[in-house]
């Protein structure tokens, strides 16, 4: 039987898993070499996941992320060497090292955010998938999260209001199974975190997050679910990191076995084994792939460890927007490239259609509470 | 200019800059159905209708994120606190995420948000929900604190504080909702980051903030029938400080009462007492004394209510003392 997936797609997929493992990699030897310093989360083994979404998405739709955040902007198409630079706490970084490894931002791409309180971000996303809805837009927002923060207020407290509000967002849980050290089953009442959806009224499934494919159907489909104003969607991603919760955690607290139950299970090979049998692409043409690929983590390496310690001047920017202060455009900034920006319209443009809580269904309620109005 | 309750000004203010620009929408327990807590919002929900008047559940981390993420994709978010008290719930979303969100995306992200609702003492609600809490917040670089004490400042001060382009989070109170006062019509704007003396005076300064400054009032007009002619200085804005402001009354009178509702330890007035010492100290006649809230937590009974807390008789003993005429 044909593939149903394009050749451009497949490779295009690769493509970006083998980026973010050859990324990461090189990161966890800088880290080693001490050009990295601070928390740094590898994200190799959970590739699948954000690349299976992006392909998923379209470049316009919001997306953010935990601490674990290398993987998701590499996906989305930015900057490696940037990107690295950001690692190296270097001018040239996304953020001008002011970030680091937890804090990727990259706006001209639409990713929002690493954030490194364990569900800070969850209020967030249903905050911009508020304002899409607000403005009528058909936009999707994206958001990550690790199985630990299912545990979270944040979680509960936002779940509860994006799905009264059916604001178009899909919440990934990208569950590594363990939350740093600890398993999750060790702290959870119900460690299947799909199921938690049921509380909220709100659509939940369980992906295999090992398999960039199925990640990439099961999203096409929540997404088209959000853009039909029918949303939010919980997708719980099993997946699986093969290094510690850091750089420096050894992870001695999994069986070894479990680990290496796990690795033969890596998306990488798995996409590269189903396109070859689909006769779609040949061994050469992913060894030249792997050699570009290579190359432009050298490049990225190179450039990241060759950049300057950002400006002192740059302690005193970017706590308070000054009145007239424009945003920095990392790429613009960086690199003199021209970029795309987001705007938004004015407030004397925007007319607010959306009747959030219209007043029938409002009075439906009183009296299914027994309130007389 | 009319005569409105300080809840009046800030619902003008609401209602004008909503009606200018569709981007600010308000969200927070019982601002819409039931007209706000404290009326604030009133009558706002049939005029802009529910997706820019929004009952939340009582979450107030959830809808203070929720607001935070709307901020930053260029909405204009006022998120109501039903009391400060309750925004402890929310302070992560305001602290680790609202407040650094420049920084950490390196310049590419702004947060144009307003937090708001009322701070200090209620009247015999015991320690929970009396507290000054405004210095916790006035400690975060990326936010922008401020404390209005009359309508006129809070109708100007929360239009720009809409208009801002930083995380504000605004200190009304209570007991101030429903104090009246002359407040210009229209295009009224307080500029933020500007303290205002708010009565002239020679012997001495006193300078405060929010409901604070009707006990300096009431001193200061005690304090004249005595021929002690003081000075009010309201701060208004606690971030930034208007050290300038601070600086010019301290070279005209020489003596200073700071006056604060909150506890004495890491309190603003501490921070004011800071820069007086360090770049004024060749002007003072006299040791800067602070008053301030007592350090311990707030009672239901009348009596230690009322004793917990800042007032003129205490202003003017603080007063005499830095002029050295105790016990006259």
């Amino acid at each position: 039987m044909a593939s149903k997936y394009s050749k451009d797609l497949l490779l295009t997929m690769y493509r970006k898993m083998y980026l973010i493992r050859r990324f990461e990699e090189r990161s966890d030897q800088a880290y080693k070499q001490n050009k990295i310093a601070g928390f740094c989360h590898l994200y190799i083994g959970q590739e699948a996941v954000a690349v299976g979404t992006n392909e998923a998405l379209r470049p316009e739709d919001y997306m953010l992320s935990g601490y674990r955040d290398h993987g998701q902007p590499l996906a989305r198409g930015s900057d490696a060497g940037m990107v690295m630079a950001e690692l190296f706490g270097r001018g040239t970084g996304y953020s001008k090292g002011k970030g680091g490894s937890m804090h990727i931002f990259d706006i001209e791409h639409h990713f929002y955010g690493g954030y490194g309180i364990v569900g800070g971000q969850i209020p967030l996303a249903a905050g911009m998938a508020f304002a899409s809805r607000y403005r009528n837009e058909d936009r999707v927002t994206v958001c990550y999260f690790g199985d630990a923060a299912a545990n979270q207020g944040s979680f509960h407290e936002t779940f509860n209001m994006a799905a009264k509000w059916k604001l178009p967002v899909i919440y990934i849980c990208e569950n590594n199974r363990y939350g740093m050290g600890t398993a999750i089953g060790r702290v959870s009442a119900e460690p299947t975190i799909y199921k938690r959806a049921a509380a909220y009224n709100m659509r939940g499934e369980a992906v295999d997050g090992m398999d960039c494919l199925k990640m990439y159907e099961a999203v096409k489909d929540a997404v088209a679910y959000c853009r039909a104003g029918k949303g939010p969607v919980l997708m719980e991603a099993n997946t699986y990191r093969f290094r510690g919760h850091s750089v420096v955690d050894p992870a001695t607290y999994r069986p070894k076995s479990e680990v290496e139950e796990e690795r033969k299970n890596d998306p990488i090979p798995k996409l590269k084994d189903y396109t070859l049998k689909q006769k779609l692409a040949t061994e050469a043409e992913f060894d030249a792939i792997d050699e570009e690929v290579r190359a432009q983590v050298d490049a990225a390496v190179k450039f990241a460890d060759e950049s300057p310690e950002p400006s002192l001047d740059e302690l005193w920017r970017d706590t308070i927007v000054e009145p007239g202060e424009e945003d920095v455009r990392p790429r613009e900034r960086v690199l003199g490239m021209k970029v795309k920006w987001p705007s938004y319209p004015s407030g004397q443009e925007l007319k607010v259609t959306w009747d959030l809580e219209p007043r029938e269904q409002a009075e439906r309620e009183d009296k299914k509470a027994g309130l007389a109005r | 200019m009319a005569e409105l309750m300080y809840r009046e000004a800030l619902n003008q203010a609401l209602a004008e800059e909503m009606e200018r620009d569709a981007n600010v929408f308000l969200i927070g327990e019982e601002v819409g159905r039931y007209n706000g807590a404290f009326k604030v919002s009133l009558g706002l929900l049939d005029r802009f209708g529910s997706a820019r008047i929004i009952d939340a559940p009582i979450s107030e981390l959830g809808f203070t994120g929720l607001g935070v993420g709307a901020a930053m994709v260029g909405l204009r978010p006022v998120v109501e606190m039903m009391t400060w008290n309750f925004a402890i719930l929310a302070m992560d979303q305001i602290v680790n995420n609202a407040a650094k969100l420049r920084h950490m995306s390196g310049g590419q992200l702004r947060c144009p948000i307003v937090f708001r609702g009322p701070g200090g003492a209620g009247g015999r609600l015991s320690s929970q929900h009396s507290q000054a809490l405004e210095a916790n917040y006035a400690h975060f670089p990326g936010l922008k604190v401020i404390a209005p004490a009359t309508p006129a400042d809070a109708k100007g001060m929360l239009k720009a504080a809409i208009r801002d382009d930083n995380p504000v989070c605004m200190f009304e109170g209570e007991k101030l909702y429903a104090l009246k006062g002359e407040v210009p019509e229209g295009e009224h704007i307080v500029p933020l980051g500007k303290a205002d003396v708010k009565r002239e005076g020679k012997d001495v300064s006193i300078i405060t903030w929010s409901r604070m400054y009707y006990f300096a009032k009431e001193a200061a007009e005690k304090l004249e029938q005595e021929g002690i002619s003081a000075e009010i200085l309201d701060l208004r804005t606690l971030r930034p400080l208007d050290e300038e402001a601070i600086l010019a009354t301290v070279r005209k009178t020489n003596r200073v009462v700071v006056v604060e509702e909150g506890w004495p330890l890491a309190g603003v007035g501490a921070s004011v007492v800071d820069i007086i010492q360090s770049k004024a100290f060749d002007e003072l006649d006299a040791p800067v004394l602070r008053v301030t809230g007592l350090d311990v937590n707030m009672s239901y009974a009348t009596n230690l209510e009322a004793a917990t807390q800042p007032d003129a008789p205490k202003i003017i003993a603080a007063v005499k003392k830095v002029l050295y005429r105790e016990g006259a």
